[in-house]
């Protein structure tokens, strides 16, 4: 049987959820209007007034805010409240440049809290559960937002942090952790860590985990599953939006429902701006609706998804929004096809090899030439040439299927494809097509 | 009796096998034969050493490495020598994967490692024809 944290708007009829968004919409930008001049601005030089909004099938007409934006009128210029009406700050890591710092009032925290706690509730979250959390805390949304609705469903929390995988294993054995918060790659250490010390995947107490944070693949979902011995849970959110939460996945596992309450979602084509049906793929684009200290209106994410209505088997009525497929701004334009780096991760996932790869893509005689490392298992290198070449024949066959454009492979040993603390450089792209 | 061959994956640039062959005598281990099968983005190399475990002490960390049994003939320095071993192989319908050689022990002959698919088969017939296995 599917429980609910707050059943009535989660399964709520279109219209219900409908006449709340266009409520809130009109509300929420007159707000903005009033309090954030930099917004104001942007309105004012589209020559569109709060009173031209009054349904959010108005809201295309509204100017986008992106991470530029941010950038630019940071730290303060979207505050919309005074500063004495916020409890909090978190932060971006400021990886693409500049940091993100957004405010958040007591009514923000707790919407947001809510919105986790519907996660927490459709991964088969209770009272009774032991909800380990190994996102960071601190600036990073991921920690302190999961704890929030962790208390909210009344969960007994672990405050883990990430980190200190001997503690995690000790504290998950020993005070028997039934739900497991993190982002996707540190379940995968986890699970590796816990096999490495002699545990099979059942004698563990776990029984659901929620990731994310990071992008990952469906195939890496079966791989944690396995390790683990649970069900894994996808959820999605940004700093900019407040933190995980905004989207998270039920029970379907097909699809991560959009908390349409607080948040309006739209497909929007990355290149022009135009509003896209539904089904179609394109730039994902969020209005918080009622956010008060940090709302930003038609903040453009750069993920890459389709959203659908189709009714889910879990009862919710929350649109849909599948995994991000990459974003925006690292697709790839190879010989004319787009490629992400996602598919190519998947490819290596399905083919029985680590995710660990670099792509270089270079320019020989007008034809652009995609080369993909890849790091050897060594249990399947052998000692013959011709055995190591049809293995990386064979999977340049599987990515010419899934991209549509072939690349040279190259096995590489294990460890030599450079690895950060952060962010791994995937991409290396030689071309000069802008001299 | 089979004789152990380590194979070293390296990819193809500078250094790569520079740094094997430090780790090797940094740890006092002999290579006794080598031989490199090179493609345009990686090589294997293949080695005969003192002591194996060691060798492979040193290298597992970093590299990916493969033993395989092979097959050591010692075979006279003089012609025909070699086509006798062969004529050997060929009548027990063995099939050659690779093979090299390496100067033995013995003054006038060599060492001849062959990597086959039928181990004990070569072996029975190359003590049949009268040929030293090692």
């Amino acid at each position: 049987m599917t429980h609910y944290y707050q059943k009535d708007i989660e399964t709520a009829s279109r219209e219900e959820i409908l006449k709340i968004q266009n409520e809130k919409i009109r509300k929420q930008v007159k707000h903005v209007y009033e309090h954030v001049p930099y917004y104001r601005n942007l309105m004012d030089e589209k020559g569109v007034k709060p009173e031209d909004i009054q349904s959010v099938d108005d809201i295309k007409k509204l100017p986008f805010l992106s991470k530029a934006d941010l950038r630019e009128s940071y730290p303060y210029g979207l505050l919309a409240v005074p500063l004495n009406d916020c409890v909090r700050i978190h932060s971006t890591s400021g990886t693409t440049g500049k940091r993100v710092v957004a405010f958040y009032t007591q009514h923000d925290i707790d919407l947001w809290e809510d919105c986790v706690a519907r996660a927490i509730v459709a991964a088969g979250g209770t009272e009774e559960d032991v909800v380990q959390v190994c996102y960071g805390y601190g600036l990073f949304t991921g920690g302190s937002g999961i704890h929030g609705g962790s208390h909210k469903v009344g969960c007994l929390t672990l405050p883990m942090s990430s980190g200190n995988t001997d503690r995690q294993i000790q504290f998950m054995m020993d005070l028997n952790s039934t739900i497991i918060c993190c982002t996707p790659s540190y379940a995968a250490f986890i699970g590796e860590s816990l096999a490495e010390r002699g545990y099979k995947p059942d004698d563990n107490k776990l029984k659901a985990g929620i990731f994310g944070a990071e992008p990952w693949t469906e195939e890496m979902r079966q791989s944690i599953e396995k390790s683990l011995g649970i069900k894994a849970y996808d959820i999605y959110g940004l700093t900019e939006t407040s933190g995980p939460g905004v989207a998270f996945e039920c029970e379907a596992q097909n699809g991560m429902h959009i908390n349409e309450d607080h948040f309006y979602a739209e497909i929007i084509d990355p290149d022009t701006g135009e509003v896209l049906p539904e089904g179609s793929k394109g730039e994902l684009v969020f209005t918080a609706l009622d956010k008060e200290a940090f709302p930003l209106l038609r903040y453009r994410t750069r993920d890459i998804c389709v959203l659908t209505r189709e009714k889910c088997s879990c009862g919710r009525t929350f649109v849909k929004m599948c995994k991000p497929m990459g974003r925006s701004d690292d697709m790839l334009i190879i010989r004319g096809v787009n490629v992400f780096p996602s598919q190519i991760e998947t490819v290596l996932l399905n083919e029985g090899y680590t995710p660990n790869y670099q792509i270089e893509i270079g320019r020989k005689n007008n034809t652009d030439t995609l080369d993909i490392y890849v790091e050897a298992d060594p249990s399947r290198i052998s000692d013959k040439v011709a055995d190591i070449q049809d293995m990386e024949a064979g999977l340049a066959s599987a990515m010419r299927t899934m991209l549509g454009i072939g690349p040279k492979i190259h096995l590489v040993p294990p460890k030599t494809i450079t690895r950060s603390e952060g962010k791994a450089v995937r991409v290396i792209d030689n071309r000069k097509l802008h001299d | 009796m089979a004789i152990t061959q380590l194979s070293i994956f390296l990819e193809n640039k500078p250094g790569q096998l520079h740094e094997v062959v430090k780790r090797l005598s940094e740890a006092g281990v002999n290579i006794r034969a080598m031989t490199i099968a090179e493609v345009r983005d990686f090589g294997i190399l293949r080695i005969i050493v003192s002591d194996v475990e060691k060798a492979k002490a040193v290298l597992e960390d970093d590299h990916i490495i493969t033993t395989t049994e092979v097959v050591s003939a010692i075979m006279e320095d003089k012609a025909g020598a070699l086509y006798d071993i062969l004529q050997a192989l060929e009548s027990a319908n063995v099939n050659i994967e690779y093979m090299y050689a390496y100067t033995g022990e013995v003054t006038g002959s060599a060492n001849v490692v062959f990597r086959v698919d039928d181990i004990e088969g070569a072996e029975a017939k190359l003590k049949e024809a009268g040929v030293e296995v090692l």
